[in-house]
């Protein structure tokens, strides 16, 4: 139904398209400049006769005999040892998403119907956990886990994002508990159940929306993280983005900088597709914390 | 919900945020009070054919013994935060009284690092916050407006620069406007500058990363203000219609102030992730203009053969009063409101 309010003048329409397509372009063209740039030799993607050569591939015809090349990929993932970043981040990843699910979800349940003055405490005292710069949490734990020797390993790492992690977790899960009636597991309660198996059978069963949302954020974080994963893991256990880090060198003539571009590309493209498969849920769930909360 | 079961269910989420967030804030501020023990000197007798000299040296046993039964350092005080790289009194008393200008002082006050990468931190903080709030708004409206058919992909190429993690985003930016990009060689090309680089100059450094930051967290203001457009009553603005309001008005007077309390909230959000400002600096490789908090912070720690845990220390616990300085109205408001709605 058309209401008086959608209808809108020509004008106001041109305006509104241009503007959304010029806020694409901003917005797109970047990856896909570097995604064309990806198949192309260092000479042609940091050129600086002529951009042109992206697209056209002057030396890369010269080089390789082709117009695109996977070179920089079969460099950066085998000579790079990319393919053991990438694994240590499907393990950091996965463990991740697990285990804030699992504490996250029983926290912003218990949150969600504790009618007590202290349940709004802890949520404040995350929101504030959720201001500290990651950098300065890191600066506490390094000096500890050397001493305790548990620096440089995948499990502290996991833990410690874990636990990064929570506040967000925390509130987002009890934001979306809150939109779950109270009435349901009272209902079980009061059948007999104890408050862990309401939980286990009556709340289970329909918080898979809430979770998933919950879990895109966390792999999200746990993918994307460089603080946490770059300053504590040592090197030969670098997850994909302070591998990347290190191809960069300290100078763009040396490093590897087609490598650092092919695996821009690779690190990217998974969570494209991510977001393109969930993207429902990710904007629900960036706005239940907004709207309801 | 009883105390009992409720202790039960928050205990492992509790004993993960008090373990990894409560007790490292309280091991910075440890670390801050300590400094790295002084090198203990030895005289050594250095012999060679053209006869014995005494030369003195660092006892690198005595130092590796002394390193072991005090890994803290020795006891500093806090002598930490005063001392040149962070909050520098000394020299800027010393500056304050030698200078003649206000503009001589200011060139002492900028090359002092602690405040440099202060005035950048708030610059960036305060110029992004903003923008990206107005942006999402516009954004959101626009694509409010669009037939349903087409927001689907449009909603997901808008997102695109929030969900790359900033170092690769700041990367795929810096590789277009740098001078062998495709933005940066056309802008030389423009202005027939072959010396032109976005790096040569401070300001032109500063701009790029907060034009880089707008682009990264507008997405984010973007999707929360789309969804709140959603709720947006239909019936205020169908009266405010027939009362003579043309479009501009509605927004000024139905649209914004439904809008108002979200807009504090992604305040609150975006001022926590742009005070934090990091990757980008590497991604762009800014530091030579452009450092923050985080980036010090960094510095101290990144050469893993000599940490400076006590520096690093001290200025994450000036960058937490800083955040806590910045934060502490917007988090009282939100106090104030979340308390009323429970």
């Amino acid at each position: 139904m058309e209401t008086l309010a959608d209808k809108k003048s020509k004008k106001l329409l041109v305006i509104n398209s241009i503007f959304i397509i010029a806020w694409l372009i901003i917005a797109a063209f970047p990856f896909i400049w570097t995604f064309l740039g990806s198949f192309k030799v260092r000479e042609d993607f940091f050129s600086r006769s002529d951009w042109w050569y992206v697209i056209s591939g002057f030396h890369t015809i010269i080089e390789t005999g082709g117009r695109y090349t996977l070179n920089a990929f079969r460099e950066a993932w085998i000579e790079g040892e990319f393919w053991y970043a990438a694994r240590n981040s499907v393990i950091v990843t996965f463990f991740v998403v697990t285990i804030s699910l699992f504490l996250g979800t029983l926290g912003g349940y218990a949150l969600s119907r504790s009618p007590y003055r202290y349940a709004f405490w802890i949520l404040i005292a995350a929101l504030v956990f959720r201001a500290m710069p990651h950098i300065t949490l890191v600066s506490g734990y390094l000096f500890p886990f050397f001493q305790l020797n548990i620096w440089g390993i995948l499990p502290t790492t996991i833990i410690v994002l874990v636990a990064i992690n929570q506040p967000f977790t925390l509130w987002l899960l009890y934001s979306f508990f809150k939109t779950v009636p109270k009435e349901l597991d009272e209902s079980g309660m009061i059948d007999g159940c104890s408050h862990f198996q309401a939980f286990r059978y009556i709340i289970m069963p329909v918080m898979w929306p809430g979770v998933i949302t919950a879990g895109l954020f966390s792999l999200m974080l746990a993918y994307n993280d460089f603080t946490v994963t770059a300053m504590l893991l040592s090197y030969e256990n670098h997850t994909l983005v302070p591998k990347l880090q290190s191809y960069l060198g300290t100078n763009q003539h040396e490093g590897n900088m087609m490598w650092a571009v092919s695996s821009v590309v690779s690190a990217t493209a998974p969570l494209f597709m991510v977001v393109m498969f969930f993207q429902k849920q990710i904007i629900s769930g960036l706005t239940t914390g907004a709207v309801k909360g | 919900m009883k105390h009992k079961t409720f202790f039960w269910f928050m205990l492992p989420t509790c004993v993960a945020m008090v373990l990894f967030i409560a007790i490292p804030i309280v091991s910075i501020f440890i670390q801050s009070l300590f400094i790295e023990h002084q090198k203990p000197s030895i005289e050594i007798e250095i012999c060679d054919p053209f006869g014995c000299k005494k030369e003195i040296g660092v006892d690198v046993e005595a130092y590796a013994a002394l390193n072991k039964e005090k890994p803290l350092g020795r006891f500093n005080g806090f002598k930490t935060y005063i001392d040149r790289n962070h909050l520098a009194f000394e020299e800027l008393n010393e500056g304050w009284r030698n200078s003649k200008t206000v503009s001589e002082f200011s060139s002492i006050f900028f090359n002092l690092p602690f405040y440099k990468a202060l005035i950048f931190t708030l610059t960036y903080t305060l110029f992004v916050t903003p923008s990206v709030i107005c942006l999402g708004f516009i954004i959101a409206l626009c694509i409010n407006a669009l037939s349903q058919k087409i927001k689907g992909p449009i909603i997901f190429v808008t997102i695109l620069p929030m969900i790359v993690t900033p170092l690769m985003g700041s990367l795929v930016l810096f590789w277009m406007i740098d001078a062998e990009g495709i933005i940066g060689s056309t802008i030389q090309d423009l202005f027939n500058d072959p010396y032109l680089s976005l790096k040569a100059s401070t300001k032109l450094t500063w701009i790029t990363l907060i034009t880089y930051g707008i682009w990264h967290h507008s997405p984010f203001a973007f999707i929360v203000f789309y969804s709140a457009l959603q709720t947006v009553p239909q019936d205020p603005i169908e009266a405010a219609i027939i009362d003579g309001a043309d479009r501009w008005q509605r927004i000024r007077h139905v649209v914004i102030p439904h809008l108002y309390p979200v807009a504090v909230f992604i305040a609150l959000i975006s001022m926590m992730d742009n005070i934090r400002v990091f990757e980008p600096i590497l991604g762009f490789s800014a530091e030579a203009s452009a450092q923050s908090f985080s980036w010090l912070i960094y510095n101290d720690l990144r050469n893993i053969e000599v940490m400076n845990f006590g520096s690093a220390a001290s200025t994450s616990i000036l960058t937490i009063i800083m955040v806590g300085i910045l934060l502490t109205p917007v988090l009282v408001k939100t106090w104030r409101e979340f308390g009323e709605s429970r």
